[in-house]
Order: C-alpha cells, then structure tokens, then sequence
C-alpha cells in the first residue's frame, strides 16, 4: 500500500477499497516501526490523525472527491499548525504551540488531508544536511549514517521510507530539491510567489518557498493544485490564476528546449556526469532539444545568498526575544540579559552564526560592501536566467554536486557545507520554480536531477518531469528495508 | 577579511546574543571565513547595475481595505508567553 | 558675549486615523484593555505578514497634496533594526531611502503677524510601537501592543525654525492641517499627535549647522516650547562655558522642566536599515494622486483668505476663524443666519464670548452648547436693536445655561432695548433733575461726566436703554459741553 503513488490511492479511496482511516493507521505504523531509526520526526499527531482520516471517510461515503481527499502527509514543522507544536527545529521554539494553520496546511486540510505528523528538520530551515536540528540529525534511508540532505530532512527521509506518500517542505537555497535528490524522491520548489508564505516561519522572506515532496511528478502536481493560489495574507503572494498542472502531464515532449547548465558542469564529477547525459539522452528519446547554456554570473550564487540570506534572517529572527512566546532564560537580571541569553540560549550554533553574519553585513560601513553589492549581483544572476531563457524552455542540471554526505562530515566547515547548494541556490535567487527528480545512483546512493523553469513554468516543469519518469524507473526505487 | 573578537562582541551584542567565552573563538573563525568566502563578490564589476532587493522585482505592493478584521484573542494568545500579568507581557524593569 | 542664533527642526509624528493599522486588521481605537487588539501580526507571531493599509497610503498622499509636495510614484519599505520590548518584531517598518512624500513647504504665520514658510524634508509611513508600563509591577515593566502597527506619518521639516515659538506656530500649523485632512484626530494627550525637535545653536552670520541635539517625544505645545527654550539656554551656557555640545538623543522632563541625555538609547544605535522583503515597493498613479486630490477639503489657508476678502476680516481673525473646520463652519453657519455686512459681529461673538465659554467649560465646537442658529438668533436682535451688545452677553449666557433661544430669554427677562425716544428722555430729564450739581460742573467744562449720566441712565432702565439713542439725546437735553 505503501508504494502506491497519490493517483492510485486516490482511486483505491474513491472505490471504497481502503478508507482512509485504513491508509493512516498503515502509515502510522510504519511511522512506529521506522522512525525512531530515521528521527525524521519532532511531533506525531497519531490521535488526531484517525479522527481527520474518519472525517475524510465520511466526506468520501457522501460522495465528495478530490485527488487528495483522505490522503496521509506529513507537514515540516516550520508551518504553524493551530494547537499542535510547531518548533521549526529549535530550542526556541520547543514550547510553542502555534494558534493558527499556515495557508499551505489550512489548503491541505480542507482538501481532505490527514497529518501525521511534524517532521524534523535544520533549525529554523538553515543548514543543508539536517544536523542543525534541536532535535538531533535525520538519518537517510538509504544508508544511516549519511545525511538525508536539508533543511527538510524529516519530510524527504520520511516520504523515501515510505511513511507518507506526500510532505511538504520549504526552499531557500534549496532545502526542498537538495534532500529530494539525497532521499530519491521528487522534490518541488515552486515560483515565489505561487504558494503563500502565509504561517511558514520565515528565515529569508525574498527567497522562501513552500513546496512538497512526492514519489512522483504526478503526485508533487496534484498536491500543488492545492497549495498554489493567491493569498490576501501575504503581500508577495502573486495573484495570476492557477492552471491545471495535471492535465498537461502527459503532453510529448516534442519540440521542448531544454538548456543544459553549462556553469554546473564545469568540474562536475564523471559519474554524477554520466547521469545527466543518461538522463539528457532521454529527453532527446521524448523530442526535447538539447543545447548548452551559459549563465556566466551563476557561479556568484552562493556568496551572493549567504549574504542575502542571513542578513534577512538576522532581522526576522529578532522577534525570538523571550517576550510574547518560545524561550525565555532562567532568571534574567536585567533586560539586556533577558535578550541575549534567551536567544543565545534559545537558538543553536548555526542560527547564531547565520544572525550574526546578517548583522554584519547589514551594519554601518558594511552595508554597501556586502548587502548591496549582493543585490546587484542578484539582479546579474537573475537577468543571465531570463536571457537563458529567451532560448530555451527549461534549463537542467544536476541537483547537487554529490550524494548523501557522513553525518558530521561537514559539521565543522561552514563554508564547505554551504557549497552543497551551489546549484540549487540560483533559482531561489531569480525566484524560479525548479524540481529534483531522481537519476540514478552513485555509490548506491540516489542522485537527483534538477529541471528549472522560467516564472509560474511548473506546468511545464512538471510535464517535463513526469514524461521523464514514464521513460524510467529511478523513482520508483525504495531504500533497502523500506519496500 | 579576517574578523576580531572585538568584532564579533559588537555583532553579537547588537544581535542581542550571548556568547560564551568558549564558543568565541569558534565563531571569530568561522564568521571570517564566510566573510573571507562572500568577498569574492567584490571581484565582480557591478558598475551601473540596479540592487535587485527582490525575486518579484517589477511588481508592486497590494493595499488592503482598511476594515476591521481581527477580534480580541488575547488569551489564547498569551498561553505561549513566559511571563504574564493583567494581559500585559511582563518583563524586566525597562529603564528609559 | 556673542548673539547666538537657534536652529530648530521638528519630526512630528500624526497617528493616521484609520480604523484598522497599518498592515493588521487590529482595530486602533485607544485605551481598550491591554493587547485586546493587537493580533498575530502586531504580536509579530511567526510565521505571520504584513499586508497595508490602503487608507493609510491615501493618507499620506493627502497630507503631502495639502503641502505642495512631490508625490513618490514609487515609495519603499524599510525595516530599522532595534531591540526594545515595545517593538515586538525587534524592526520597525519604516520608511527610510525612497518616502511616500518627498519636498514640500507650509506657510506658517508667526505672532507679529509675519508670514514665514517652513520647508517639508519628507514625509514618510511608518508603524507605531506599543506600550511599556510600569505601575503596580516591582522592578518590572508590563507590555502593552495595542498601539502596536498603528499607521503614523513622521513629518520632516527642514530645519528653518529660529526660536521655539516660531516651532510652536509651525506644530500648530501642521496640527490644524492633519485635522483639516482629517487625517489625524490631534488628540496630544492620547499620544496622536507628538513631535521630536532637532535644536541646535550657532553664532549668529555662522552658515555652519551646530551640533544638534534631538529632544524626543514631546506631547504638548507648551512642552515643545519650553523644552526648546531649556535646550537652547544649555547649549549657550555649555558653548560659552568653553563646551562643546554632543549630538545624542535627550528626554524632556515636563516636572523638572529640563532635558536630559538618554544614553541607554544612543548606544551602539546601528539600525541597519534594507528593504523589507515581506512588502513590495507602493506605486502610486496619476490616478491615484488624482482620487485622492478629489478628497482635499478647502485648506486652512484657502479659508483664511476667503474670510477675510469675502467677509473682511482682519488676517489676524481670518486666521483664527479657520484653525479648525469645526471652527470656521460654525463661524460661516452664523454669518449665513446674518444679513450681509454683520460678518465682523459674527466673527468677534465666535472668538469672544463663546470661544471663552467653551474653553471655560471645556468643550468642543461640536458640542457647544449655544448652536449656530442660536447664536445667529442672538446677534440678529443686537442688530436689529432689541437688545444692545452688552444685555446680549447677559442673554448669551443665560442662553448658555439654559439651552433656551435668545428670544425667549429676552422676553421672560424683559431685557428687550428701549428705543421710544419719549422713553428715554423722560429718565434722562429725572436724571438731570437728581443731579443739579453734576450738571453744573458739565457744564462749566468737566467732559467726563458725560459718562456719568449715560451710567445713571442705564441704571435706571436695568441697562435697557438703546445706547445710541441715548447717547444723542442726552447730548441734546445736556447741551454745552464739548465732547466728541
């Protein structure tokens, strides 16, 4: 049951061959049987997960349907979730229970969805590896001691061991494709501004994504049906109509341009190589055409977003202060006190560091230097995608530069860990939709291929995306012990 | 560009976060690095080109109808402070 | 000792008057219970985004038509980075490089009459902190967030003020603006309406700004002009004394009356100032502009000199009459009530007894207890003569605390004028014929004692006899004397 794709449980659902409550119960289980192992979770929602599995049922005896309606996920703990805990991975969060559902998880509920859970991940979405987390690290399902890659650790880890068959996750720098690619499964990040970042706990404001992850294209699709949309509450929430993203699935590829990445293979590994000609000499099988681009600014992402980044997250961070929720220190003597042991305290080693580099680079003497010449070399990046694509149609690369890394490998440089998103991190830049799909393996670890599109492109996306994995299998395979 | 302690007890003073002597020396070599590794930037000419400060560049902001819409929550609200009394958020004494 | 000239420039700070704030759906009325109406938004809960408040936009476009000021098409907001317990998300939204209003200017007229204008720097859309309280908690300070995000325009001028009372006739000119605009209820004890001040000294000829220190948060006319007065005062005495004045923020103590520095505030102050990416930047259209221009009510100015061409009052009434709409509509609902050529009447009753009996009473023009038509009533009878101007003082008070019509009042009082000249000059021949010897000394030359006549007279009708009337026949029936 397990391995069924979202469309196949729909229909087992819509047949009354399972009910929901069936399907939970299921997956709860092999939350029971696998989680602990994995710690791909910082909540579980177990009760109240049968009592919204029934409620779907009922909705499905009256006849309703919808393609997510009674369908088991796991949200990342950085969406709020009224009245359950939503720690987005850190100490100063640990006590706090959100009043109020993030659109993102609203849409999912009254689409039907049953939460399981809350998955673990890096603390408040800054790392790449899982091992900022409160909460300990995320162990890859394909082998435990190598990271499931980050920041939502939990929801890849959780949906490649089969616990959920949909979970939804966040893209900063490439938190949603870069542990998708690690984990084997498909990860969508989709335009800024197509899912409300309404209830999503903000680390960077102007590259923050909601999306999700699926075993499936199809699937990823059908999920961002429903969380795309325009919302009131959040002013960069674009309001231009959703299209159908299901329907076009099945369109041949005939005719589409695809640009191949020129600035990611340079220096690239052979074997990581080999999987992308692999997967471009699909694509020519399906009648895309292939041909290189360059972006030549590209190279300048990293650096560019570990200035912008942090220099966001350092201002909207200071609202942890100890004062109105989440950690307050034992016995501040005074209020300076009160602030910096709350958050010293409160929030861990990564965090700090991301904060601190934000302050300074938005500090008096610096600001021109650092954050401003950031901003101009994002218009740089941005502009070489938009040049990029006046010639082609979708761009492809691979997702990361190599699989699954030893847990604490990269702990202690990080500089060398932050290069992990070297090639995820341009499209949140240019805020452009991207998704990871998985090519094969390396060492026996996935590898995930990465397909970005032009803005409000993920029809295309996505239909590029699925017509790949007609024409192969790699998605289709489970971490040993999890089939 | 290689970073101070005395720089980075002004920045963690300004962030309002407490470090301990310990963990110091860790972050004077760790911030350095990072600013060391987002210098290259400043080998790129960016002469002439407009700060892009967002991904929705171009687009402009949306007003909202000046209505009413949020009603009194105050207590469910309070339940996740630290420090509570007669509805107001209490903290140490803040001298003016 | 040399002369010194003052430089002032104030920062004021106009609550806008929406219903809801700047970018929550919380109300903003004032003195509800302590966060009652401070939502997820103004509590800065994670998760949670800023949305404006078209009102507020409209608002300050207003305000920067009203001043002649360029309208930014394209305006941005920033965060300012600080931490303090009244500023839940540790930023303010502000607006720091690109304003909403940019360069404008204000005629403001001064107490001699001179007419001075005072350059607008900008004028800017920000957020309003909250509240720290401090009653009743033992070393402990309670947080309040109502006021949280309430929308509040931070108005620049240049700083081309030369004395405190000249920064105190430009606050009240932007005062009776944003309350003309009705963008702002003025209230100053409520906190609606506060100023910083910018002051510094320099020898006078000096074309080089001194060092200037900024007063903050000033809630009253009077406070703004003795705080400046005290600065002014320190910076001469501490420059002569061979000191040199520090720029830094200073807090004006109303109960000692002087300033003191604030250097818990001032430390490290590095507000790190970028665009706030939870908000795009506003576009403001000719359209826009043009809706909003739609809305601008006759400026205080435009009122002013309309009064005094159409009605010929003096600048200085002019002026007086049209500080405030509610004012000058009741002023212009009275004159309506007039036949023409009564408008200087009108305007001395407005400014004279009722101005002193609503601020005796302490109440608004909207509530006054004599209404226009009232009033009109009252000052009709003086010029038709029922009544002279001073039993109309006796009868508008009377009209005061009664809430009854002038005619009513004059009738029950019997205080209607007498103006039968037979009337009259049977008292004035009693009254010459009481005071053979006062007559006497009239006249042998002793002028002044025309008036004591005019007094015996009055006394003797209870103040009724019409004063002209009198005064004609009783020169007659005196004769001699030579008075005018």
């Amino acid at each position: 049951m397990h391995n069924l794709f979202i469309g196949e449980l729909a229909e087992r659902l819509k047949n009354r061959q399972i009910s929901s409550v069936e399907l939970t119960r299921h997956f709860l289980s092999r939350i029971e049987r696998f989680s602990p192992a994995l710690n791909a979770f910082i909540t579980l929602t177990a009760e109240q997960a049968l009592i919204d599995a029934a409620a779907a049922d009922a909705r499905l005896g009256k006849g309703e349907r919808g393609p997510l309606l009674g369908i088991p996920l796991i949200h990342k703990d950085i969406f709020c979730t009224d009245g359950v805990k939503t720690s987005c991975g850190s100490r100063m969060l640990d006590n706090f229970v959100a009043p109020y559902d993030a659109t993102v998880v609203a849409r999912l509920k009254a689409a039907g969805t049953v939460m399981l859970g809350k998955s673990n991940m890096d603390e408040f979405a800054m790392g790449s590896s899982n091992e900022t987390s409160y909460y300990g690290p995320v162990k890859n399902p394909w082998d435990i001691s190598k990271v499931p890659g980050g920041s939502s650790g939990g929801s890849a880890a959780a949906t490649a061991a089969r616990l959920a068959p949909l979970a939804t996750g966040t893209d900063t720098g490439g938190s949603i494709r870069q542990p998708a690619a690690l984990t084997g499964v498909t990860g969508l990040k989709p335009t800024y501004g197509r899912v409300s970042r309404y209830g999503m706990i903000a680390f960077a404001s102007s590259l923050d994504q909601a999306g999700v992850f699926a075993r499936s294209a199809a699937d990823a699709a059908a999920a961002l049906q429903v969380i795309a949309g325009f919302d009131p509450r959040d002013s960069t929430s674009v309001d231009v109509p959703v299209p159908d993203y299901s329907a076009p699935l099945s369109r041949p590829l005939k005719g589409l341009k695809i640009g191949l990445l020129r600035e990611f293979f340079d220096g690239l590994e052979p074997r990581n190589a080999a999987l992308i000609e692999d997967a471009l000499n699909i694509f020519t099988g399906l009648g895309a055409e292939t041909r290189e681009v360059s972006l030549p600014h590209l190279p300048l992402s990293v650096p560019t977003y570990y200035v912008v980044a942090p220099a966001e997250c350092s201002s909207n961070l200071s609202r942890f202060d100890g004062v109105r929720f989440g950690y307050r220190c034992e016995n501040p003597k005074d209020l300076l006190d009160l602030y910096k042991r709350s958050r010293g305290e409160g929030f861990g080693a990564e965090v700090k560091r991301r904060i601190m580099t934000g302050t300074y680079v938005l500090s008096a003497g610096y600001f021109d230097a650092y954050y401003l010449k950031a901003q101009k070399a994002r218009r740089l990046i941005t502009d070489d995608f938009r040049s990029a694509f006046e010639t082609v149609d979708l761009l492809i690369g691979p997702t990361t530069p190599t699989p699954a890394f030893d847990i604490g490998a990269k702990m202690n440089d990080p500089v060398l860990m932050y290069l992990n998103d070297i090639y995820t991190i341009g499209a949140n830049l240019a805020g452009l939709p991207g998704v990871s799909v998985p090519c094969g393996f390396v060492d026996s670890l996935p590898m995930g291929l990465q397909l970005i599109g032009p803005h409000f492109a993920e029809a295309k996306l996505l239909n590029a995306a699925h017509q790949y994995q007609q024409a192969t299998d790699w998605h289709r395979h489970a971490p040993r012990g999890y089939e | 560009m290689s970073l101070t302690r005395q720089d980075v007890e002004k920045i963690a003073h300004l962030a309002r976060l407490s470090i301990t002597d310990q963990e110091m020396p860790v972050y004077v070599s760790s911030l350095s690095s990072i600013v060391d590794f987002v210098d290259e930037l400043s080998r790129t000419d960016t002469a002439g080109v407009v700060p892009m400060a967002h991904p929705l560049d171009g687009q402009h902001q949306r007003l909202r109808e000046d209505a009413v819409s949020e009603s009194d929550h105050h207590e469910k609200y309070q339940r996740n402070a630290p420090a509570v009394t007669a509805g107001l958020y209490v903290v140490p004494r803040v001298i003016e | 000792m040399r002369d010194w000239e003052v430089v002032i420039g104030l920062e004021i700070h106009a609550q806008l008057a929406t219903q809801s704030k700047i970018f929550s759906g919380s109300a903003t009325a004032y003195g509800a219970p302590p966060n009652t109406q401070a939502d997820l938004v103004d509590l800065a809960y994670p998760g949670v985004l800023p949305v404006l408040n078209a009102r507020a936009v409209q608002m300050a476009v207003k305000f920067g038509l009203a001043v002649d000021a360029t309208i930014a098409r394209r305006s941005v907001f920033a965060r300012k980075n600080y931490f303090y317990p009244d500023l839940p998300k540790g930023y303010q939204i502000s607006q720091y490089e690109l304003p909403v209003v940019a360069r404008g200017s204000l005629q403001v007229m001064l107490d001699d009459g001179a007419v001075k204008t005072v350059g607008i720097t900008r004028a800017h859309l920000e957020e309003d902190a909250g509240k720290s309280l401090h009653e009743g908690l033992a070393n402990a300070s309670g947080i309040d967030l109502n006021r949280a995000g309430t929308p509040l325009l931070e108005i620049v001028s240049e700083p081309d003020m030369r004395s405190a009372k000249e920064a105190v006739a430009y606050m009240k000119k932007i005062h009776t603006l944003v309350r003309y605009l009705e963008i702002c209820d003025g209230n100053m004890q409520e906190g609606s309406f506060r100023c910083d001040a910018n002051v510094s000294v320099r020898p006078k000829g000096e074309e080089k700004l001194g060092t200037r220190a900024e007063i903050k948060n000033l809630n009253s006319f009077r406070f703004v002009e003795k705080a400046i007065q005290y600065e002014v005062a320190r910076q001469v005495e501490l420059i002569e004394s061979g000191g040199k004045v520090v720029q830094e923020t200073r807090l004006y103590d109303s109960d000692k009356d002087e300033t003191r520095s604030m250097r818990s505030k001032e430390e490290a102050n590095d507000y790190r100032y970028f665009p706030d990416p939870d908000l795009l930047p506003v576009e403001i259209d000719a359209k826009f502009i043009e809706a909003v221009h739609k809305t601008l009510p006759e400026l205080p100015d435009q009122k002013a000199a309309r009064f005094a061409k159409d009605f010929g009052l003096s600048a200085y009434d002019a002026g007086v009459l049209s500080a405030s709409r509610e004012l000058g509509a009741y002023f212009e609902a009275v004159v309506a009530g007039l036949s023409a050529g009564h408008a200087k009447l009108a305007a001395n009753w407005v400014m004279g007894e009722l101005s002193s009996a609503l601020n005796r009473e302490n109440v608004d023009i909207e509530h006054s207890r004599v209404n226009p038509p009232q009033l009109t009533g009252l000052l009709n009878r003086i010029v038709d003569e029922t009544i002279s101007g001073k039993i109309a003082k006796e009868v508008f008070e009377a009209m005061w605390s009664e809430g009854k019509p002038a005619d009513t009042i004059i009738e029950a009082k019997g205080l209607r004028q007498i103006t039968d000249a037979g009337a009259i000059e049977g008292v004035i021949d009693a009254v010459i014929a009481a005071n053979p010897k006062q007559l006497a000394d009239y006249r042998s030359g002793k002028d002044k004692l025309f008036g004591f006549f005019v007094g015996q007279v009055m006394k003797a009708t209870a103040g009724k006899a019409n004063p002209a009337q009198l005064n004609d026949l009783l020169k007659k029936k005196l004769g001699g004397g030579g008075h005018a």
